[in-house]
């Protein structure tokens, strides 16, 4: 089978692989990359456990090929804490019971992440929204809805 | 199981390659990526054209031109297709959109292709290699259309108002559609003077519900005035079951639907 080598940044740090063409990212990121926190749940873009930051944009490792993303700037939930110390968004998932098994939280978190950074304000609609690709079989979602609009206000206060 | 990617620079490099035995055409990955990850071994390359081109949406002179690769999300932020909005944010969710694309959308088999049915009702054209082909033919003909890469999609802007959009799933915000319902609906002096409906999950792919436009040009858009359209609205439909609904349930609640949305105000 033939080889294609990528490079992409995987939390800010430079990468350079070379996987089996046609590979997703999800593969790269959990087989070459040594990523574990991202999850490989459905495998058909209905989960959003694999969900990561591509250049800033989410989206799904688990259907996005390895190669189309040579080049990419890449965020998975393993670069979020610095450290050893979580952020406010991981700080208020723990806080509010917002993760039980855990499995969909990567996944959870960066669709968190995302809509913060674009909204960091949002409503509950906003949040519902946000994780509408996300499925969680453990808390209900109530809890994570609770859990990023509490971690709304905190860097609300945070920024004032 | 071996599978190649081949990426170019141009629609019309790609082409040979897309002419092999078990070639497709890559858009955003979220239905083909999908087959892969399933074991689909018929699929043993994938073509991909990069570059911004094909993503360019330009709006003027009361056209909208959207290229294929344009994904959900560019769609429904873009600010002078607002209308088009509840179109592109029935797919999928906020990841799904950032990577689906219009073109993708047009050959995404039922339950999927919601996008495609607002194209149809808002009589559409796709274009393949510089010519323009009706989306109703291109739909009609998109098993046979393997092999050709639709570049674009082109569409009159309606007047405000005229252009309507549901999608009825189960799963909400999004989940995959009992059925969809666009349509563009132009009234004069109290009746209709032109309307087109587009149905999506009422057949195996978006179609006209032609019995109900008939039926509704010269009504007015009130409880009697719309019930013939709504007794033939299934006229021409062949639903399925699916995990979804049944193909029964569907033809039940597809008049109730379509009313609501002919009847909405504003």
């Amino acid at each position: 089978m033939a080889k294609v080598p990528v490079q992409f940044t995987l939390n800010g740090a430079e990468k350079a692989e070379f996987v089996d063409s046609g590979a997703t990212l999800l593969t790269l990121l959990r087989t070459k990359a040594a990523d574990m926190s991202v999850k490989g749940g459905c495998h058909q873009g209905a989960c959003g456990a694999c969900s990561v930051l591509i250049d800033g944009e989410l989206r799904l490792s688990c259907l996005t090929l390895a190669e189309a993303y040579d080049g990419a700037r890449i965020e998975t939930l393993a670069g979020l804490a610095e450290r050893g110390v979580l952020t406010v968004l991981q700080t208020a998932f723990a806080d509010h019971a917002a993760t039980q098994c855990g499995f969909c939280t990567p996944g959870m978190i960066m669709a968190a992440k995302a809509l913060l950074d674009q909204n960091p304000q949002p409503t509950r609609n906003d949040v519902v929204e946000a994780i509408s690709g996300n499925i969680c079989r453990c808390t209900g979602y109530e809890p994570i809805i609770r859990a990023v609009l509490s971690a709304a206000r905190a860097n609300a206060v945070g920024a004032a | 199981m071996a599978l190649t990617v081949k990426t170019f620079a141009a629609v019309s490099d790609a082409l040979p390659a897309l002419q092999a035995v078990g070639a497709r055409y890559l858009g955003g990955g979220t239905l083909l990526v999908r087959r892969v990850n399933e074991g689909d071994i018929s699929i043993s390359t994938l073509v991909r054209v990069s570059g911004p081109s094909l993503s360019r949406i330009a709006v003027s002179d009361g056209r909208a031109i959207i290229g294929a690769s344009a994904t959900m999300a560019a769609v429904a932020r873009h600010p002078d297709l607002a209308f088009l909005r509840p179109a592109a944010h029935a797919i999928g969710g906020p990841a799904v959109r950032n990577m689906a694309t219009v073109g993708g959308n047009i050959f995404a088999p039922a339950p999927y292709g919601d996008f495609a049915v607002a194209l149809l009702a808002l009589d559409a054209a796709a274009e393949i290699a510089g010519k323009p082909i009706t989306l109703a033919d291109l739909i009609e003909h998109r098993k046979q259309n393997g092999g050709r890469i639709v570049t674009a999609v082109s569409l009159a802007l309606p007047k405000p108002g005229a252009f309507r959009f549901v999608k009825i799933t189960r799963v909400k915000p999004n989940g995959l559609a009992v059925l969809t319902i666009a349509a563009v609906i132009e009234e004069r002096d109290g009746v209709v003077s032109a309307i087109r409906i587009a149905l999506g999950n009422m057949a195996d792919r978006p179609i006209r519900a032609r019995a109900a436009e008939a039926a509704l040009v010269g009504r007015p858009l009130t409880r009697e005035g719309i019930g013939p359209a709504l007794a033939v609205a299934g006229d021409g439909a062949a639903p399925a079951d699916d995990a979804v609904a049944s193909a029964w349930y569907r033809r039940e609640v597809l008049p109730v639907h379509l009313g609501r949305l002919l009847l909405a105000k504003g």
